[in-house]
């Protein structure tokens, strides 16, 4: 059984379901990542995985167990963490503050953690003191993918980490990305820019109209010509 | 039960309740219950118009009621003599002088360059107070000594029924100051400035001699009902209470609440229909959309700012009304007798309970909320009584309590508010969802 | 030299020192009203009653101690009694909350029901509160009453003016100054105090963070229900008790708030301030000021007042439509959500 699995996800946030029977899955060590148009339910799946939606049908299971019922917070405690797609940093607090807030329910010491993360994106080091909210985009999503490793996941989910990112620093997130998922942690994305996310992915989802239209391997993904035309653009 | 349906038999009960008081206790507080009914249901309709359309809390309730108050004075209290003579040019003056300046002010402002801007209109405003202030006082000295014990204007000794367009008018012109500053701004700014500019209102009020005569009360405003000392002596009153056999001070009294209540409620049902058809009309449908999607609106390209100041605008004046109607019944204006507890919040509590944005609803609040607010005080006078009993007699725990059985009235206030908020917060006659 | 000395005199005494103390409760205030507004995010209309509650609990609890001779003189006796109504009145916050307010946190209502239900909240408050002490003018002040009285100060100085320090007045600075400097460690350095700003500046993070709402709200409560406290027992220290003028001191405390930038503490602190010396200075009658400082002849003849002192919310209000026009967001910049 993967590490994550997510079956038959159907919800949404009123009356009318986003997601009809939506399934996720996730191997350990593994980066998944969700393609698909704007306002295909992607990060309305992200946050159904994550329990910040009421299901109305399916089942969420974190290794093995099912975590369905449980709230975010014991979401998190069970190893999972999530960077939302937006207000993902504590914009008044410094960039030091916002990795401790992102440790708190560790009751251990965690500046170890923090060492890490410093390690994975020196700019963070740098502007420790600094309010996040003063920050460029590019290093804001560095604060906020910095905030949720501190609690050490074993996956960790990603919404959109690269929206609003240069070139440059999105393929740098991407390496970083790849630098996380080699220390063992799973990772399931959500990504816009499409391409260079399959490029990086074991495994890709497209999502259309709350639905899994195509699941594959992201190199199977890129190479299908259907695909490509109708998601990739040619 | 359908919507009409719970209407009426809600105002049913509500009728047998005062018809109780008439039956069990006696006719003349019966109507005394109904007469203040009828002002707190207009109180409640004009903050219904602001809460229950836009969803604009005004915590000056007190402030504009008095205003209202002010202009029962002013209009229906005869001039004293010699005032005029001896401080109007100066009172003049200072009129003038605070008009000059907010027109110089208006003026000068669109011209001056962003950095003194603000500076210029502080310095303006400070000194044209001083000028203000430079005639007022030798006018408010004089005025004071000139009049004697009377000690202030007096007003204009026209028909007390004036006072009540007045009163209205009165509280418009102070809501439309206020909600241009506070409007537009965080929901709760509107509800500490309305706090505030009430709190000022009540400070002129009281201390402004020349003009209500503060706190010495103004007594003695006539009325636009016959008097019941005159009503006594008429035949036709003589002949009533013979045929009812009671006697003619019994009937008299009774005549002349009634009368009252009977202006009262032709206001009532003149502003509750008015107010009906302003809530159905496209208007009234497009108020509500902004107050249920503000966002949405302002896309649409809606000034909403400037809607919610003429709603506010226009649910004071209604509670000006009010403020006037009610000066009228009591025949004397005293400052201090406003509280924001009576006068503002228990409004509120009128229109939560009631049905916030439904204007039958917000009238029922008027009328059961003010009875609950009249029998809480015998409620809490028994209970206080009982629970004295428990204890031993005479000693302290029993004359505190005693003393304290005024205080149920807030407690079981504040108790009805939170309890309808939280498990009835649509009300008892709530809003129609269709549009 | 000597005429300047008695004015300056004459100023410190009637409104520096009076103006400083009043400064320090107003900011106490709206210390708790603003981190009620930035963990809660409404304007507590009950605060002035919660204030009210706290100190009539110390006051009562004062009144048994006078009665069994205990006392801490120089001090008065309030200062042993304050531990009391702080625990009172965060027992009844905490149960407002529990019973109240939560409901609507849960379900996320708009913020003006918060504030409608606040007004719901200060009806019984009031209540309760009269229920114990009546509506009446209380004073409870006792110990050494001056620190420096008036005419050991002319004995000292020469001068003709004298100047009174009293008990109250320099407790009042102190206890504010020590209270204003935990409430800013706390919220700064402390593991709890962080997950307050961070609960107040991003909810949804916060809970992803695992942070609990319950125990910051809770903490919160605390916090603003011992500084209301405080606030009380000061002001009625320093002036006297009346459950009314609580309430009304809703209007500074709020005008502090938004002047300083609700939501942000150091703002309340600078905006208690900047709204007391503004009230004070403006109802100060300058005529005794004035004299020793003209030319002889040139006296003023009237008091030289700008405003009566009746007419003190006045400032407050002018002040608070002074930054609505000017800078809705408050001189440290506030949420203006
Ligand atoms: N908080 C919400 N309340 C109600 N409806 C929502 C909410 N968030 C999203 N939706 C709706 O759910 C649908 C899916 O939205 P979702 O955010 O999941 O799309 P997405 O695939 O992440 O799109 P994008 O690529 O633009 O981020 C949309 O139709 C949107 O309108
Ligand atoms: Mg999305």
């Amino acid at each position: 059984m993967s590490f994550l699995s997510a079956r038959a996800m159907t919800g949404g946030y009123g009356a009318t379901d986003i997601l009809h029977g939506c399934a996720i899955a996730v191997e350990r060590g593994e980066i998944a990542v969700i393609v698909g148009p704007n306002g295909a339910g992607k990060s309305t799946a992200m946050k159904a995985i994550f329990g910040m939606l009421r299901l109305r049908e399916g089942e969420v299971r974190l290794d093995g167990e099912p975590i369905t019922a449980l709230s975010p917070q014991e979401r998190v405690r069970r190893g999972m963490g999530f960077v939302p797609q937006v207000n993902n940093v504590f914009a008044s607090m410094s960039v030091a503050e916002n990795l401790e807030m992102g440790a708190f329910i560790r009751e251990d010491d965690y500046s170890e953690t923090m060492e890490q993360v410093f390690s994975l994106f020196p700019i963070l080091y740098e502007k420790r003191a600094q309010a996040a909210g003063e920050l460029s985009g590019g290093q804001r999503q560095q604060v906020a993918v910095g905030r949720a490793l501190m609690t050490r996941p074993k996956l960790l989910m990603l919404d959109e980490p690269t929206a609003g990112v240069s070139p440059i620093v999105m393929d740098e997130l991407f390496d970083k990305i790849i630098e996380i998922a080699r220390t063992g942690i799973s990772i399931l994305m959500v990504e816009q820019n499409a391409r260079q996310a399959l490029n990086i992915a074991d495994k890709g989802y497209v999502l259309v109209q709350g639905r899994n239209r195509y699941t594959d391997t992201g190199e199977a993904l890129l190479a299908d010509p259907e695909v490509r035309r109708t998601f990739l653009g040619g | 039960m359908t919507g009409a349906a719970r209407v009426l038999a809600l105002y049913a009960v509500m009728a047998a309740l005062i018809l109780l008081v008439g039956l069990l206790q006696s006719w003349t507080v019966a109507l005394a219950i109904l007469q203040l009914s009828l002002i707190s249901a207009i109180m409640s309709l004009g903050a219904n118009i602001q809460w229950g359309y836009a969803g604009l809390f005004n915590a000056g309730v007190m402030g504009f009621a008095a205003l209202g108050g002010v202009a029962g004075v002013l209009v229906a209290m005869p001039p004293v003599a010699g005032a005029l003579a001896a401080g109007g040019l100066d009172l003049g003056l200072a009129i003038l002088t605070v008009l000059a300046t907010a027109a110089l002010i208006l003026f000068l402002r669109p011209r001056l360059p962003d950095l003194i801007r603000t500076p210029a209109t502080l310095v303006l405003a400070f000194l044209g107070y001083l000028a203000m202030r430079r005639f007022l006082d030798p006018a408010s000295a004089a005025i004071g000594s000139a009049t004697g014990a009377q000690g202030y204007m007096g007003g204009l000794g026209l028909p007390i029924l004036i006072a009540w367009p007045v009163g209205g008018l009165f509280a418009a012109g102070a809501a439309w100051l206020v909600g241009k500053v506070a409007l537009g701004l965080r929901s709760d700014y509107l509800a500490i400035a309305t706090l505030g500019i009430a709190e000022i209102i009540l400070a002129v009020l009281k201390n402004e001699n020349w003009l209500t005569r503060g706190v010495k009360n103004v007594t003695g405003i006539p009325r636009p009902v016959p008097d019941e000392i005159v009503l006594q002596q008429q035949p036709w009153v003589i002949d009533l209470a013979a045929r009812f056999g009671s006697d003619p001070v019994m009937t008299a009294a009774v005549v002349s609440r009634l009368w009252y209540a009977v202006l009262f409620a032709i206001v009532l049902a003149i502003l509750l229909w008015l107010s009906e058809r302003a809530l159905r009309s496209p208007w009234g449908r497009m108020m509500r959309a902004i107050r249920d999607n503000r966002d949405a609106a302002e896309a649409m390209g809606k000034d909403v700012t400037r809607r919610h100041l003429r709603v506010f605008v226009l649910g004071s004046a209604v509670v000006g009304i009010a403020g006037a109607m009610l000066v009228t019944l009591d025949g004397q204006f005293t400052p201090a007798s406003y509280n924001p507890l009576r006068y503002t919040f228990l409004i509120w509590v009128m229109v939560i309970v009631g049905g916030s944005g439904n204007n039958w609803g917000a009238v029922l609040g008027g009328f059961l909320i003010w009875y609950v607010w009249v029998v809480a005080e015998p409620i809490g006078n028994w209970l206080t009584a009982h629970l004295a009993a428990l204890a031993s007699p005479g000693g302290w725990w029993d004359s505190h309590l005693r003393a304290a059985a005024p205080h149920f009235r807030p407690l079981l206030m504040g108790l009805i508010l939170l309890v309808t908020l939280r498990f009835a917060p649509r009300g008892l006659i709530p809003e129609a969802r269709g549009r | 030299m000597e005429n300047f000395l008695n004015a300056l005199v004459l100023f410190t005494n009637f409104v520096v020192i009076p103006a400083t103390t009043y400064g320090a409760q107003l900011a106490l205030g709206a210390l708790g009203v603003t981190l009620i507004y930035t963990v809660l995010r409404f304007s507590n209309f009950a605060h002035g009653d919660l204030m009210a509650f706290g100190t009539m609990l110390t006051i009562m609890v004062t009144w048994g101690l006078q009665a069994l001779g205990i006392g801490i003189a120089p001090l008065p006796t309030a200062l042993l009694a304050l531990p009391v109504g702080m625990i009172g009145a965060t027992a009844l916050a905490l149960l407002t909350d529990r019973w109240v307010f939560a409901f609507y946190r849960h379900r996320r209502a708009d913020p003006v029901i918060f504030v409608i239900a606040s007004v719901g909240v200060m009806f019984v408050y009031n209540a309760i509160t009269r229920f114990f002490i009546g509506v009446g003018d209380q004073r409870f002040e006792d110990g050494a009453r001056f620190v420096i009285r008036v005419p050991d100060f002319r004995a000292m100085t020469g001068l003709r003016e004298g100047l009174a320090l009293r008990t109250s007045q320099v407790l009042t600075v102190v206890v504010m100054a020590l209270a204003v400097a935990f409430v800013f460690w706390f919220l700064n350095r402390t593991r709890t105090g962080k997950s307050m700003r961070a609960y107040s500046d991003n909810e949804d993070l916060a809970l992803l963070s695992g942070i609990s709402p319950g125990h910051v709200v809770r903490v919160t409560w605390v916090l603003a229900a011992c500084l209301a406290t405080l606030a009380g027992v000061l002001y009625g220290l320093d002036k006297s008790f009346n459950p009314f003028v609580y309430f009304q001191l809703l209007l500074p405390i709020f005008a502090s708030a938004i002047v300083g930038g609700i939501g942000q503490p150091v703002g309340a602190v600078v905006g208690g301030f900047v709204v007391a010396f503004s009230e004070v200075t403006l109802t100060y009658a300058y005529k005794g000021v004035l004299t020793y400082l003209l030319p002889e002849g040139m006296a003023p003849e009237g008091l030289v007042q700008l405003l009566g002192t009746d007419y003190k919310f006045a400032v407050s209000f002018v002040i608070l439509v002074i930054v609505l026009l000017v800078r809705p967001t408050g001189i440290f910049r506030g949420k203006v959500v």
